[in-house]
């Protein structure tokens, strides 16, 4: 592509105007939304699939010698079962690292407790409780059922939630930039008004004299957004560290993936884009007011 | 119709109005033939710069017909506009310089519009301000050079893409009479090689300097002699 002949004709002022720093700080907050849109995505599709799978039985009786009988006859059951796909007892020293927290260490040597068989069903088989339920009956009266979908039915929904919110977030944010950059746009357009009214009088199309403003914007806006978008990946760096310290599941939540980088990279080259194309629609609808 | 066919500019009965006032241009009806020479004289306020704007597509008439190149200017599309304004060079009363562009760079202009490129555009460029005598001045900007140098670099300006018709609103008014006349030798040279020029002034002395020049009077809006009114229809040689 030869190089445009008028591309250096407005005064080159880096960064005019407070337009590029508006930028920043939208695509810091669409870079944090992202982030959080995608873990989000991820927690609301692992709750769903997973934990429909997922189910606990316990074996609730104060006859030790019973609870374990029909706790081994229960998991000698689900084994056999078409539709599980793994059961596999909690042993005592899990029981008691799950409840440490509670109850202080060795509470389950001085306390009666369930037993309990972590059950996953097959992917297919997922709404096929009651069968696991009336075949559990027959081998262990004492059994009952935790499904795991149930207990977090109402996480799951605000997980969705808080997507729907990220998502609406981003809308904002691409929205209010669209907006910022015609501002940004047409104050420039007022400042250069001469030039551009003597470009159109020497034949100079509304296409070229458009061009110069959406170079000239895109490069403002580019800058202002690679500057929000390595502010947002520095806080998700640190935001993954300091989860990933706590030794919990949300580390994976926090860690940005593939997707995230990707869209985190793609931002400012978007951002570019997304200028060029309002100050273009912008200088184009300002000028076919003249003759 | 003989006249018509070598006929550059028509106007039909044009009237132009400012907003709600009394029409400033009124009944005008003239033709200018390809290739001539004219001058526009009347008083200060008498519209000449009004005229000349119909004649550069800066404005449009409230009323008649305004006829450039052979075409209707009214029937003429937005988006040709640009490519006719491109046959016009314009030295505009008040220069409209580019403040901040270079002597250079505003002379190179008209040429970086066309799409003309840097090594295209360079000797053009230097020729034309070694003509003009700012030469010595291409790297200054407007606003550092004395009002004579910036209407030569307006003249530069327009006459660099060689346009088929120059229109020039009081091209000498902030020259000493020995640049205005070098000026008008410079219009004078390209009329003879086939551009049509307009000149608006007010200096009388001027109209003496170019023997084959026509002039148009205007007074008041209105036109009191007609260019394409008798002999002055005329094809100058
Ligand atoms: N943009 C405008 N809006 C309203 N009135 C205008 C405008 N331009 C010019 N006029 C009016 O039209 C009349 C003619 O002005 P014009 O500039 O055409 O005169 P002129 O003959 O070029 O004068 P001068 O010799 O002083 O340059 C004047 O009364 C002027 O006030
Ligand atoms: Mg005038």
């Amino acid at each position: 592509m030869s190089r445009d002949p008028l591309s250096r004709l407005l005064p080159e002022g880096w960064l005019a105007g407070p337009m590029p720093w508006v930028i920043a700080a939208m695509a810091f907050l669409a870079g944090l939304s992202l982030a959080s849109g995608f873990a989000l995505n991820t927690a609301a599709r692992g709750l769903g699939e997973d934990l429909a799978r997922r189910a606990t039985v316990q074996i609730v009786t104060a006859d030790a010698p019973a609870r374990d009988r029909q706790a081994a006859a229960a998991l000698v059951r689900l084994k056999t079962m078409p539709s599980v796909a793994a059961a596999r007892a909690l042993g005592s020293d899990e029981l008691d690292t799950l409840l440490a927290p509670w109850l202080g260490p060795g509470a389950s040597r001085e306390l009666p407790m369930p037993a309990m068989i972590d059950v996953t069903l097959r992917a297919d088989a997922a709404a096929d409780m009651d069968a696991l339920a009336r075949a559990l009956a027959a081998v262990a009266p004492d059994a009952r059922i935790d499904r795991h979908d149930a207990a977090l039915a109402p996480l799951a929904g605000l997980v969705k939630a808080l997507r729907l919110v990220a998502g609406v977030l981003a809308a904002i944010v691409v929205a209010t930039m669209g907006g910022v950059i015609g501002l940004a746009t047409r104050s420039a357009l007022d400042s250069h008004r001469e030039t551009v009214a003597i470009l159109h009088l020497l034949g100079a199309t509304d296409a070229q004299v458009a061009r110069l403003f959406a170079r000239r914007l895109a490069i403002d806006a580019a800058v202002g957004a690679a500057v929000g978008v390595v502010a947002a990946a520095t806080v998700l760096l640190l935001l993954g560290r300091a989860l990933a310290a706590l030794d919990s599941g949300l580390a994976a939540m926090a860690a940005p993936g593939w997707p995230v980088r990707i869209a985190l990279i793609m931002l400012a080259p978007a951002v570019a884009l997304l200028a060029a194309a309002a100050a273009r629609t912008t200088v184009v609808r300002a000028l076919r007011r003249v003759p | 119709m003989a006249e018509g066919m070598a006929a550059i500019v028509q106007f039909e009965n044009v009237g132009l109005r400012y907003g709600t006032t009394a029409e400033t241009l009124r009944d005008l009806s003239f033709t200018l033939a390809r290739g001539g020479f004219y001058f526009l004289t009347g008083p200060s306020g008498a519209g000449k710069t009004s005229l000349l704007r119909l004649l550069y597509l800066d404005q449009r008439p409230s009323r008649g017909t305004v006829r450039l190149f052979d075409q209707d200017v009214a029937a003429i599309p937005r988006d040709r506009l640009p490519a006719m304004r491109r046959r016009i060079g314009v030295v505009f009363q008040d220069f409209r310089l580019v403040p901040h562009l270079s002597t250079y760079d505003n002379v190179a202009l008209p040429l970086r519009v066309a799409g003309l490129d840097e090594a295209e555009l360079a000797r053009p460029v230097n020729e034309m301000l070694d003509w003009v005598g700012l030469s010595d001045r291409a790297r200054a900007r407007p606003a550092t050079l004395s009002g004579g140098e910036q209407q030569r670099v307006a003249i530069a300006r327009a006459v660099i893409t060689r346009p088929e018709l120059v229109i020039a609103d009081e091209p000498t008014g902030n020259v000493d009479p020995e640049m205005a006349g070098r000026l008008l030798y410079l219009l004078e040279a390209l009329n003879g090689l086939g551009t049509t020029v307009v000149v608006a002034t007010h200096d009388l002395h001027l109209l003496g300097r170019v023997a084959r020049a026509r002039t148009l009077r205007l007074d008041r809006g209105r036109l009191s002699q007609p260019a394409g009114a008798g002999r002055h229809s005329a094809v100058p040689a």
